[in-house]
């Protein structure tokens, strides 16, 4: 709790040029696992309650920069973090930083569904158990239902809780899951493809729910598919091989790339 | 001699008919092996197994019907004052004329006729051995010619020849089944007899175990007593003992060699505690009986309790270490094999280590925990030398863990090594105890085996 007070004890936010608020921001940001480095000096500011997408060819590091913003990448062995990120203000990697607290407000979808081999309400409920944000039963049941409302899946399954959810086809796995995040609360969503596994019909619920949740939320969204991220992002980012190329409105970065390479990407081109 | 002639003469025929048949097919189509419906080796497995197969079957059924049938020729050839005796004293004159024909003196003289039918019985084997070889041999000739003429360029070798191979594996699948079966038709026979001895009532319900019965009318102090339910109470409390110990330290063992251990550490720890399962049971018996036993006494009386020298805590416990690689090297492959996308949507919903693996990480690989667990009660349960040497053979019927009890296998063990004859109840009821342990150790696989079917998680 020793964090939680240090965060919220912030300055207001810093302005970026447009006047949004910077939620998150990195400087530098190089990752090395082993001797080969994988991002090569990252600066990006992220605007509260923005969709940022981020596109580029496949092992250009957007998901390893992803993976930066709440630590994941603290699982996998020999990899290194250098430069400067944070959230609101406070350095995610700095020594007054827990990890557990971090991912508590910066939540995360996998590429693929993940579900717990538990119940539907059990796969909702296990994150706020863990950080004791009920104290009785129908304080759960309230954020339960509140979490699968806002992921658009309460309907239909509001009869089946107690049904396992690996039960759910994938895209309601998918938005399962996008609910298991929200039920902490958290300030950040990242998704790491989360799309990817499902059909169109499905992919163009979770489009929807995000740009919803934009209003609570600031989501940073790793995609390969161009429309996609013209669909939902306000801001759009660009690597290649490591490096950020480019990061501009999503409009202009699709209709008047600065950068060579961003124009060869986005028609096609290569990647 | 004339069978190993055959046998030789049989694979140089299936080798020659896997050239023939593959040259054939090559020649039937001019070359074009595209125009072959199977490519040439299965045209020549096809001739091959034609060839070898049918004579090879014959071969078989000669080599397990010989004995038999050429015995029974000869008993049929012996004048009716000797042939029409008692099953015992047809199986002396079979015992007889099987060693006078294999040139050993039985030791006194026999009779004529006995020494003609031995004399009919080599020359039947000889004779029948010739035969076997020429008609197998024949055999071998006419499927290696059918065969080589049926091939053409339509003929469908390959699925021949892979209906043989399916009906191969089948075979093999066969063996072990029917070998269970026989086990188990075995043991149902011998526990019959016994049975029919002791009422199953008394035996399965009977507080009092002690199988000493008379081998002369007129000794003492031997009445035998059959009741099962000492044994089974002993087997019990020593294994649940074991489980005790197994269970928690082999599971614990297995979160931190899958969990916390540096692969490098891990792969140190792994193999040295696999060694604990190799050790030979013996030698934890004697670590029991001469280590653990009397230290499992002096501390009971320092504590002011009265221990036996040979108590079920000692042996239980020395049996828990034992099983401890089991429960932790089953458990450690299960949990390494839950899905790494589980464990991070848990770190991204920021549950501490500790959380995700109590709450994501064992639930998903508790089908796999509990086969492991059930695969080390039957393990427990079967063990036989531990208990023999540490607890003792004293069928007390108690649940104080400080007391010698017995078990059912180590009974087994010692009721078949003593000198008694074989139709004894004492001796058959090894038998009797060997069915019921056989029944329980089965319903036990099963209910495993039902649980993990029923709480399996499929990850794609």
């Amino acid at each position: 709790m020793q964090v939680q007070t240090n965060f919220a004890a912030k300055s207001p936010l810093p302005l970026d040029a447009e006047g949004t608020p910077i939620k998150m921001q990195a400087r530098g940001v190089k990752v090395f696992y082993g001797p080969k480095q994988a991002l090569k000096g990252i600066d990006i500011d992220i605007g509260e309650n923005k969709v940022l997408a981020l596109i580029g060819p496949s092992g250009c590091g957007k998901s390893t920069f992803l993976r930066c913003l709440n630590r994941m990448n603290d699982t996998i062995e020999h990899c290194r973090v250098e430069g400067l990120l944070t959230l609101d203000g406070e350095d995610v990697y700095g020594h007054n930083i827990d990890t557990v607290q971090l991912r508590a407000r910066v939540g995360m979808v996998f590429q693929k569904p993940n579900p717990f081999p538990k119940s539907i309400y059990d796969n909702i409920s296990y994150g706020p158990k863990i950080h004791g944000m009920a104290s009785h039963k129908d304080e759960m049941d309230e954020i339960v239902e509140k979490s699968l409302q806002r992921a658009g899946l309460w309907n239909e399954v509001k009869d089946r809780l107690r049904e396992p959810g690996t039960g759910l086809s994938g895209g309601q796995q998918q938005r399962l899951c996008i609910a298991r995040a929200i039920a902490v609360s958290p300030e950040v969503i990242l998704m790491d493809e989360p799309c990817s596994a499902l059909d169109p019909i499905a992919t163009a619920h979770i489009e929807e729910l995000i740009d919803e949740l934009r209003e609570n939320y600031t989501i940073v969204i790793v995609t390969h598919n161009m429309q996609q991220a013209a669909r939902v992002s306000q801001k759009t980012a660009f690597f290649h091989l490591g490096e950020m190329v480019e990061c501009d409105d999503t409009e202009e970065i699709f209709t008047n790339p600065r950068d060579e390479r961003t124009q060869g990407y986005i028609t096609g081109r290569y990647g | 001699m004339q069978l190993t002639v055959l046998l030789i003469v049989l694979i140089a025929l299936t080798v020659a008919g896997y050239h023939l048949g593959r040259s054939r097919a090559v020649r039937a189509v001019g070359g074009r092996i595209v125009q072959l419906h199977s490519v040439p080796a299965y045209h020549g497995l096809y001739v091959a197994l034609w060839a070898g197969l049918p004579a090879f079957a014959l071969f078989a059924l000669w080599s397990m019907t010989e004995n038999w049938l050429v015995l029974q020729m000869a008993l049929a050839s012996l004048p009716e004052r000797l042939s029409g005796g008692d099953i015992s004293t047809l199986g002396l004159l079979k015992a007889d004329i099987l060693n006078i024909a294999q040139g050993v003196n039985p030791g006194r003289d026999s009779d004529p006729a006995v020494v003609a039918a031995a004399q009919h019985y080599n020359d039947l084997r000889s004779l029948g051995d010739w035969m076997v070889l020429a008609i197998g041999a024949s055999l071998a000739v006419a499927g290696l010619v059918y065969a080589r003429n049926r091939i053409t360029s339509a003929l469908r070798a390959r699925n021949r020849v892979e209906q043989v191979v399916n009906w191969a594996l089948i075979a093999c699948a066969m063996v072990a089944i029917l070998t269970t079966f026989g086990i188990v038709f075995s043991l149902v026979f011998e526990a019959m007899q016994f049975f029919a001895k002791i009422s199953p009532i008394d035996f399965l319900f009977g507080l009092h175990w002690s199988p000493q019965t008379a081998m002369r009318a007129d000794q003492v102090g031997s009445s035998g007593s059959f009741g099962a339910v000492p044994l089974f109470a002993g087997t019990l409390l020593i294994t649940f003992i074991a489980m005790l110990v197994a269970v928690p330290v082999g599971l614990m063992a297995a979160v931190f060699m899958s969990e916390y251990a540096d692969p490098k550490l891990r792969n140190w720890v792994k193999p040295i505690l696999e060694i604990l399962a190799g050790i030979p049971t013996v030698v934890y018996g004697f670590f029991a009986a001469l280590t653990m036993a009397p230290f499992v006494r002096g501390l009971g009386e320092s504590i002011g309790l009265s221990v036996s020298s040979e108590s079920a805590l000692a042996a239980g416990l020395v049996m828990g270490v034992m099983i401890i690689p089991f429960v932790s090297s089953l458990s450690d492959d299960v949990i390494n094999a839950v899905p790494q996308s589980l464990r991070d949507g848990s770190y991204g919903l920021g549950a501490t280590k500790s959380e995700t693996i109590r709450q994501v990480v064992l639930p998903a690989a508790l089908p796999g925990i509990v086969a492991a667990v059930m695969l080390a009660v039957s393990r427990a349960i079967g063990e036989t030398m531990i208990v023999t040497m540490a607890a003792g053979l004293a069928g007390n019927l108690t649940a104080n863990p400080l007391e010698a009890v017995t078990t059912v296998t180590t009974q087994i063990a010692t009721l078949l090594v003593g000198d008694q004859e074989f139709d004894s109840p004492k001796t058959l009821s090894a038998f009797g105890l060997g069915l019921v342990l056989f029944v329980v150790t089965l319903a036990l696989n099963m209910i495993a085996l039902r649980v993990v079917q029923k709480y399996r998680e499929k990850y794609d």
